[in-house]
């Protein structure tokens, strides 16, 4: 940096020429190739997927394509679906708000290791979530006799298909909460507290009202990923036809039996809830961007 | 966000009016003990059964160890891959504005949403042999369905949302004023972008490498439909423990998820360490 620096060095001096923002910009050549690379680098590797899932599910017209809804099985398979995920979502939406709000709103020792541990699931791989539940619950698991001699059946059930797809969408609630009730702080709460409201009532007409959309936000993620859980789900399930096949399963069937029509089939309408998820999470954080901004930063 | 706050002294928690700790954090360790660290204790117990030797056992099986290898190996290529291409995507989404800019943004949480079942079997076809891609490839010698390099391409999907989300909102918060007086101190552009723009990135890049990195180690369906499954080629690691479970090989599903758990933990302890660093080093995560 010890050259001398010449006047030409200045780009201010033709600063009435070109608009000041230049100089925190690149050249429009650069720009316009950074621009193609994104794109074209995000139309191949995630769009042209999304694509081809509906162009093969209506290869062979539309016939075809309800045909494979007519089946007994992707009926099971849909039904199982919702099931699991009607039981897995609300479960961890009701864990997610006391976490959040035992961490947000309170102040103790070893609050950030209690976080650490809620997130833990996103970082164990999908298959070895399965896993852990037939080490629990399996003929040779820890529980396994107890279980046989009761004649209760967990793994390659519908219940080991539960727990593992709340296992995995665990960390959603909470995490989105929690950086969302820190921000928004105590204050509130205290006030209504002093103006003589009990604590249900402060949650239900102050915090819950504050978090709504944040909460709803979650809800959309954890319900996408419960209900298209594949890995971990396939480890516990057993895959036995129209009684523990999710629709993931299903598709995997299909698909391992070249009936590739059928699976793109049941896969758009998996990719249909993708989009879905998507759409309403962009509206979302376009909108209440603020209410979600705790988490967005994050 | 880290909020400020003051340590208590030698007391669990600090007073407050705010009723519900007891019952809120109360369900949140049951809750959490029963679900999540009661089966991966389970997990612990198993493997602290075989001892190191049985998990080194395990873990030197020419088969386990390729199938270890092509996984590390390949989800360390695409995270770098996801990288490089993230950053560049994170850097024009919030940077320039275009036409469709928005909905560009949206797609590129597209792997977060799409179940990993529909993406495996959507790119098992489009770059099979007789796939769009996967003609084209073929004209010029790639195979990549069934070899590696289709592992390579579903984890570069699946990693790709992590490499952007953690660089993008830091992308958003960089001073212009500070690129401002690099310009006006008579830096060029590439001068401000490699020595005053990119440094204070590093530390998110590295966090969404991570991400991607351990995101790939543990993934299994979008693999398994274009991986081909090959052992010693195109096996990957998960994929071994859920064949091992079939065998009714407890024990070797085991020392797999133990070694698999490890370098995940790793890498997260390697994430800490990098936020660690960068709140010392540039005062912010």
């Amino acid at each position: 940096m010890s050259e001398a620096i010449t006047p030409s060095d200045f780009p201010v001096a033709d600063a009435g020429l070109r608009p000041p923002a230049s100089v925190v910009t690149e050249k429009g050549w650069v720009r316009a190739l950074l621009i193609a690379v994104a794109i074209i680098f995000l139309a191949l590797f995630l769009v042209l997927p999304l694509v081809t899932v509906f162009v093969q599910a209506f290869a062979k017209g539309l016939q075809a394509y309800l045909a494979a809804f007519a089946e007994p099985d992707a009926h099971a398979a849909i039904r199982l679906t919702l099931v699991t995920a009607a039981i897995a979502v609300p479960f961890n939406l009701v864990f997610g708000v006391a976490a959040a709000w035992a961490i947000a709103k309170f102040q103790f020792w070893g609050r950030d290791l209690l976080v650490t541990l809620i997130d833990l699931p996103f970082s164990v791989s999908p298959v070895v979530s399965g896993l852990i539940y037939v080490l629990v619950f399996g003929s040779q698991g820890i529980l396994g006799p107890w279980l046989l001699a009761h004649d209760v059946q967990i793994i390659f059930a519908v219940p080991g298909i539960v727990l593992a797809t709340i296992f995995v969408t665990f960390p959603f609630v909470a995490r989105q909460l929690i950086p969302l009730m820190q921000e928004q702080g105590t204050a509130e709460e205290e006030a209504a507290l002093t103006l003589g409201a009990s604590g249900w009532h402060a949650f239900r007409t102050v915090t819950l009202p504050n978090i709504r959309w944040g909460l709803l936000y979650a809800v959309l993620l954890c319900n996408a990923r419960a209900m298209g859980e594949f890995g971990a789900v396939s480890v516990v399930s057993g895959h036995i036809r129209g009684l523990t096949n999710t629709l993931p399963l299903h598709v995997e069937i299909l698909y391992n039996e070249y009936n590739f029509v059928a699976a793109f089939a049941v896969a758009s309408l998996l990719a249909g809830l993708a989009l879905v998820t998507l759409v309403i999470k962009s509206v979302l954080e376009w909108r209440y961007a603020g209410d979600l901004a705790a988490s967005a930063r994050h | 966000m880290a909020v400020a706050s003051v340590r208590p002294k030698r007391r669990f928690r600090q007073p407050s009016v705010i009723p519900g700790f007891g019952l809120t954090l109360g369900y949140t360790l049951t809750v959490l003990s029963l679900i999540v660290l009661f089966p991966l204790a389970a997990l612990v117990v198993r493997a602290s059964g075989l001892g190191l030797s049985g998990i080194w056992e395990v873990a030197t099986d020419p088969r386990v160890f390729s199938a270890l290898r092509v996984s590390f190996g390949v989800s360390l290529i695409a995270a770098l891959t996801a990288s490089v291409f993230g950053s560049i995507v994170a850097w024009v989404l919030t940077r320039y504005d275009f036409p469709g800019r928005r909905i560009i943004d949206a797609v590129v949480d597209l792997p977060f949403a799409l179940p990993t079942a529909v993406a495996g079997i959507a790119l098992a076809s489009l770059y099979a042999p007789n796939g769009l891609i996967g003609a084209q490839l073929a004209k010029v010698g790639i195979e990549a369905a069934y070899t590696p390099v289709g592992i390579f391409i579903a984890m570069v999907f699946i990693g790709l949302p992590f490499a952007v989300r953690t660089v993008q909102p830091l992308i958003a918060e960089i001073d212009r004023e500070v690129e401002e007086a690099s310009a006006i101190l008579g830096s060029t552009r590439l001068g401000t972008l490699t020595k005053v723009v990119l440094p204070p990135l590093i530390p998110a890049v590295l966090t969404g490498f991570a991400l991607a990195f351990a995101r790939g180690v543990g993934e299994y369906g979008s693999i398994i439909f274009i991986a081909g499954n090959l052992p010693y080629v195109s096996e990957i690691a998960p994929l071994l423990i859920v064949i091992k479970l079939s065998e009714f090989d407890y024990a070797g599903a085991c020392a797999i998820a133990t070694i698999m758990l490890a370098i995940s933990f790793t890498t997260l302890l390697f994430i800490n360490l990098i936020q660690a660093w960068s709140r010392r080093r540039f005062g912010y995560v």
